[in-house]
């Protein structure tokens, strides 16, 4: 790879990761919007309010940047940008097209998993850095949540792995055959469930609960930090879309000519990023307890059987 | 389990589903959404807005500035003698306001004094557009009040069989001394415009206890 092709990769992927969480927001207020009857942010920018998002991040950029006095001072301003920049990471690991991913390393699953799994640890800072008790309440249930929706996401992927017989997602998305649809079904379903808890999105934003814990870890955060903590949430959401969209739903295979497979990548992860906002305005939250019964008494034994499923299935040459 | 109980199910769709269902189908309706700045709100005629000031019917009387719990309205008069329209007929007395004011930063909306106002110089106007961006300019002088005056809705008409409003009443009364008149009313005394109170005796309680 020359210096030239990984510099126009390395800006790629930054496109990517400015574009596509601010697709995915804009999204948001409108799906969510029409599925409560309203309208949605409608003025700024004329066509449909096109230019919202942009006008958002004006205003948190106008807000007063806060640090609570009592707070871990370094580690109260460095955790949004321990949230954000690992999405930054794992989109750069996406394969969009055969050959194309602006980093194309052998262990790209492990790699992805181990930086998206670094983000947690942003929400972790911030609870704990606050000085704040609501906050460090918010910390802990994330970081419990966290710990309990890893699992199944491990589990899940790992039978993936285990089907294609690799850990790059290249090489994965390329043994992707439709048949995946049905034998990686609990697979799939459990992994979309633990990503949208990893998120911490609607139903399982327990450590976020405005209600009860007013924010949770973002709390005492303004202006352009807070802004990082929400562009990491959609900036995650686009990264499990994809993921999901690579892995069981075959990324870029698509009926068309394979010059066209980045736009099956992205529409079919657009989908799931849709499902993911469907399903927020849809389910009420789950308590704390439900939630944690959820992962242990269904996500991980479900996991576990399509594990198990799968190893069977190898073994015996599906 | 938990999660999914009884509750959550109804005519054999788990609740999941048909929030799905329900949020899926909302999403496909028109929204229903009031474009509050673009199309003007429909307000029902007794919707209290901001208070109307009819000043020809003011008598600086006072009573609206004494009863308002906030105090929020000035009131200043001064007497003016009308000389005697005959000769050797005697001078009169009357109030000409000379400041009717109204800080609507202060005001609540309670509406007390357009209650106790004897001569109906106080009306809600269903006029609510009047914000400002200096607090002071929230203080309406009587000029800005009686500009209200033509916002205000005419008042609800009566009920088809209410009474007589009090003044046609009087008016209508034959004079005294004729006695009955002839016409469809002939049958029975013209009615007194007021209901008759009846007070219960005090002395008729308390002789129960034993």
């Amino acid at each position: 790879m020359t210096l030239l092709e990984a510099a126009l990769r390395a800006v790629a992927a930054l496109a990517a990761f400015l574009v596509l969480p601010l697709l995915v927001g804009q999204a948001e207020h409108k799906v969510m919007a029409h599925m409560q009857g309203r309208l949605g942010p409608m003025y700024a920018g004329g066509f449909h309010g096109w230019a919202q998002l942009v006008a958002d991040g004006v205003k948190f950029v106008q807000k007063e940047d806060i640090t609570p006095r009592a707070a871990d001072r370094w580690v109260f301003r460095l955790a949004p940008a321990v949230a954000l920049v690992p999405y930054l990471v794992a989109l750069a690991l996406v394969p969009v097209h055969p050959g194309v991913a602006a980093v194309d390393v052998p262990g790209s699953l492990v790699l992805l998993l181990a930086a998206t799994s670094v983000g947690a640890l942003g929400t972790l800072m911030a609870g704990w850095s606050s000085a704040n008790k609501y906050s460090l309440i918010g910390g802990l249930r994330a970081a419990a949540q966290l710990v309990s929706y890893e699992l199944p996401i491990v589990l899940a992927l790992a039978s993936v792995a285990l089907a294609g017989g690799s850990l790059s997602l290249a090489v994965l998305t390329e043994r992707w055959s439709p048949l995946w649809l049905l034998w990686q079904l609990p697979g799939a379903v459990v992994f979309l469930v633990a990503a949208v808890a990893e998120l911490q999105r609607p139903p399982f934003d327990m450590p976020v609960a405005d209600a009860e814990l007013v924010m949770g870890a973002w709390t005492e955060y303004t202006g352009l930090r807070f802004a990082f903590f929400l562009l990491s949430e959609y900036a995650g959401i686009v990264v499990m879309s994809l993921l999901f969209a690579t892995l069981w739903l075959g990324g870029w295979h698509g009926p068309f000519p394979d010059a066209l497979g980045w736009l099956w990548t992205l529409l079919k992860g657009f989908v799931v990023a849709l499902l993911v906002i469907w399903v927020r305005v849809a389910w009420p939250r789950l308590r704390e307890d439900q939630l944690q019964r959820l992962a242990w008494l269904w996500l991980v034994p479900l996991a576990l059987g399509q594990l198990l499923l799968t190893g069977v299935g190898v073994v015996l040459g599906w | 389990m938990v999660t999914a109980d009884d509750r959550g199910r109804t005519g054999g769709l788990p609740g999941v589903l048909k929030g799905l269902a329900t949020t899926a189908r909302t999403a496909l309706r028109p929204t229903h959404t009031a474009e509050y700045p673009d199309v003007a709100p429909s307000l029902p005629p007794r919707s209290r807005g901001v208070i109307a000031l009819l000043e020809e019917n003011c008598t600086s009387c006072m009573l609206c500035a004494r009863e308002c719990p906030d105090w929020c309205i000035f009131i200043d008069s001064h007497k003016e003698t009308i000389p005697a329209p005959t000769p050797g007929g005697r001078e009169r007395q009357r109030n000409v306001l000379d400041r009717f004011a109204i800080d609507f930063s202060l005001c609540m909306y309670c509406g007390i004094c357009i209650e106790v106002c004897p001569f109906d110089a106080l009306h809600w106007s269903p006029q609510f557009e009047y914000a400002e961006t200096d607090i002071r300019d929230l203080l309406h002088e009587k000029e800005r009040l009686g500009e209200w005056m033509p916002t205000v809705p005419p008042p609800p008409a009566l009920d088809e069989r209410a009474a007589e409003p009090a003044e046609v009443a009087a008016a209508n009364r034959p004079a005294r001394g004729t006695g009955l008149v002839g016409g469809a009313g002939a049958a029975r005394p013209p009615r007194t415009v007021r209901p008759k109170v009846v007070r219960e005796k005090p002395s008729a309680a308390p002789q129960d206890d034993p």
